[in-house]
């Protein structure tokens, strides 16, 4: 058996056919077109839609979405892939546990999985809620009483489209929309797993409230999809972490997450990514703010082979405002090609995107945003930071940000920084005693401490710690 | 126990520098190293200290009796030697508390390099105080915007934090006004009380003045052209190195 997505040949050729894109100025693809084996049957998606009992318009949007994903043509801004093999992608694996409630319900292998991550600690600190997902299908969903009482419901995807069907059918697919390109098609064919949480008006949940993923075996496509809605004047504060052990032959992920920010309301969305050194990952996040509501995009993206993630907020109602920070490490022969997006759509809106990128060992880091203001947007204001930190000679950052701003009483700023590693002062740092990796993590936590600054501790410390091992283990985690 | 130097010969390159260099400095001990511009003093330090790309083609390095040459240089520096550099590389990302930490935190086997220790702080606090090198510095990216005279004070409160066994100060009054000298060589005079083994190189013999050796190497084309004790330090003082060089002094 070959592999789900079989990548282009050595990364070496990527970095150069980059780096001529670099030479000549344009914002050219690296030509090959990505190649599709296999097609995904139409019977197949009614049989995923039947299994998790869904209503007719859920089984109808899986079915359009199908039709979309085989018309659509290959994105144009995907490199690095040569060929995507859908025969080989398991569907629909169901773990052999069943829905439980409490962590000594789950059987051995799973919770000895969960412990080597820090779970069981993490769950019983600082969080509210949890829901785990073990190989496409919610294992552990387990909700504090205080948020049931509040009439929060947080629920595994599949059981909130069966529950609260109207509730989801409001949002469900209206964020981020399935024509947006070929792969967000294929993503709404096939979802599988992934969280709701629902903040009714009024309601501040203080403590974040967390859910991790986890691809449990080999050429398992990841199509998780998280919604997240909060009420006029709510708040709450999402945590993803993804972590995958390691594996064999590649694998893919395409999740996704669509936020609604309802008028003056606060949603705050976290992601640590980790994922293993042999998987692509797509991630497609979008998110909406109405009328004085405050939308926070965090992603802390360290593992993977190959990654395209583009938060995004539209910023639809007046006074409404986003920040959006990553933190991205290409370590090793990776890609991460990655960027902010804020579109102001109305006046008096305000968007800081700030991107710290790290890139070592023939790591590629790559910022792509887009701040758009749009005719009638006044007032509106936008900055955009962009660090980069090039630890070697055989690393790489580029950095392609794009401002289209149609509203001339806006204000749209940038800065943009490349700093790189000098032998000095590893020298220097060694003389007091500390190795290269040492020192690596040292600087790199430095680079990126302003933005962890502004995060809750448990966020900062876990994405610290990440960042730590990534560079003393001299090649990472996984 | 001493820091020894025996016969060493190292190039940059593909260019020799030094030429069978020998010298000892012994537990408590400060031995000077003077010399004109380009006679291969900082080579020297940078050698003992094993920096990339200074490689020793014959003769040995030892501390305390174990042979140096072959260890990196973080590992030498575990060991017990410390540089002061003479003009110290700006580390953006790393505040100088945070590197004090760290690097405290690697002697003692601390899995966490970059947890805090208040000891150390306080410590680092009251160091930083006597050489007059404001608080605010420690906050501050290493080197980062620093001026001369604080760059000086900032290694030495590094090495009167982590105590090496044995200091490599280069040029570590250059630049400096009277009161800063001072100020460094008391700091060098406290370490070699404490029991340090100091190697300063300098140009000038004005802060021997303040930090008396027991013995002055002079080294000129990579070559230890005369030996003796701290009268020749005053000597050089009077007359400069034109007795050691066969064309006009620099």
């Amino acid at each position: 058996m070959g592999a789900a997505v079989r990548m282009a040949k050595p990364i070496e050729d990527l970095v150069e056919a980059s780096r001529l894109e670099e030479l000549l100025g344009s914002v050219r693809q690296y030509p090959k077109e990505v190649e599709i084996r296999g097609r995904i049957e139409r019977s197949l998606v009614e049989e995923i839609s039947r299994m998790k009992k869904e209503p007719e318009w859920m089984r109808r949007l899986r079915l359009r979405a199908l039709e979309l994903f085989e018309k659509m043509p290959m994105p144009r801004w995907l490199y690095g892939v040569e060929e995507i093999d859908l025969e080989e992608i398991a569907y629909y694996v169901k773990p052999r546990a069943e829905l439980v409630d409490k962590w000594e319900e789950l059987p051995d292998w799973i919770r000895e999985a969960y412990q080597r991550l820090g779970l069981p600690e993490a769950e019983a600190k600082f969080l509210s809620g949890f829901t785990a997902v073990y190989d496409s299908e919610a294992v552990l969903a387990k909700a504090k009483e205080d948020l049931k009482r509040r009439g929060v419901v947080l629920l595994p995807m599949e059981e909130a489209v069966r529950r609260y069907p109207d509730l989801v059918k409001q949002y469900f697919g209206r964020v981020f929309s399935m024509a947006d390109h070929k792969f967000a098609a294929l993503h709404y064919a096939l979802w599988s797993g992934g969280a709701f949480l629902y903040v009714p008006p009024g309601v501040k949940i203080l403590q974040p409230i967390e859910a991790f993923f986890f691809i449990g075996s080999e050429l398992e496509g990841q199509f998780e999809h998280t919604l997240v809605v909060t009420g006029e004047n709510s708040y709450v504060h999402f945590i993803e972490g993804c972590a995958a052990p390691v594996m064999r032959s590649y694998s893919f992920h395409d999740g996704m997450v669509e936020l609604y920010a309802h008028r003056g309301s606060r949603l705050h969305f976290s992601t640590i990514q980790n994922w293993s050194r042999n998987i692509v990952n797509f991630n497609n996040k979008r998110a909406i703010a109405e009328e004085g509501a405050h939308v926070e995009w965090l992603e802390g993206s360290i593992g993977s082979r190959l990654t395209f993630t583009y938060p995004a907020t539209i910023l639809r109602g007046r006074g409404a405002s986003t920040r959006n920070i990553s933190v991205t490490l290409a370590n090793g022969p990776v890609v991460k090609d990655v960027g902010g997006k804020a579109i102001h759509a109305a006046p008096e809106t305000r968007s800081i995107i700030v991107s710290k990128s790290i890139s070592a060992g023939g790591g590629l880091a790559t910022y792509r945003g887009l701040v758009r203001v749009q005719r009638g947007a006044r007032g509106s204001v936008s900055h955009v930071q962009c660090d980069s930190l090039v630890l070697d000679e055989k690393s790489r950052a580029y950095t392609y940000p794009r401002n289209e701003v149609e509203e001339p009483e806006s204000e749209v700023g940038h800065e943009a920084s490349v700093g790189r590693l000098s032998e000095d002062q590893l020298f220097y740092l060694a003389s007091r005693g500390l190795r290269e990796g040492e020192a690596k993590a040292l600087i790199v936590l430095g680079f990126i401490q302003e933005v962890l600054r502004d995060l809750p501790l448990e966020v900062a410390s876990v994405l610290a710690k990440v960042v730590e091992l990534e560079f003393s283990e001299l090649g990472g985690v996984g | 126990m001493a820091l020894q130097v025996e016969n060493l010969h190292a190039r940059i390159g593909d260019t020799e520098i030094l030429h069978g260099v020998t010298l000892r400095a012994g537990k408590g001990e400060v031995v000077a190293v003077m010399g004109p511009n380009g006679s291969g003093k900082s080579t020297l330090l940078y050698t003992i200290m094993g920096r990339p790309g200074y490689t020793p083609t014959k003769g040995r390095i030892s501390l305390d009796g174990e042979d140096l040459t072959a260890l990196p240089p973080e590992e030498r520096s575990l060991k017990g030697v410390m540089l002061a550099f003479q003009d110290p590389v700006p580390v953006p990302g790393v505040k100088l508390s945070m590197l004090l930490t760290a690097a405290w935190n690697k002697r003692r086997g601390a899995k966490e390099l970059t947890r805090p220790d208040p000891r150390l702080l306080a410590a680092v606090r009251r160091n930083a105080r006597d050489l007059g090198l404001r608080e605010e510095l420690l906050h501050r990216d290493v080197n980062v915007g620093f001026s001369g005279g604080e760059k000086k004070r900032s290694e030495m409160l590094q090495l009167l934090t982590l105590r090496p066994r044995y200091a490599l100060l280069d040029e570590p009054d250059s630049g400096l006004d009277v009161d800063g000298v001072k100020t460094i060589a008391a700091a060098a005079a406290r370490l070699a009380e404490e029991g340090a083994g100091i190697v300063i190189v300098t140009h000038y013999a004005r802060i021997l003045r303040f930090l008396e050796p027991s013995r002055v190497y002079v080294l000129v084309d990579g070559r230890v052209v005369d030996e003796g004790g701290p009268s020749l330090a005053h000597r050089i003082d009077r007359e400069g190195y034109s007795r050691y060089l066969s064309s006009p002094a620099s």
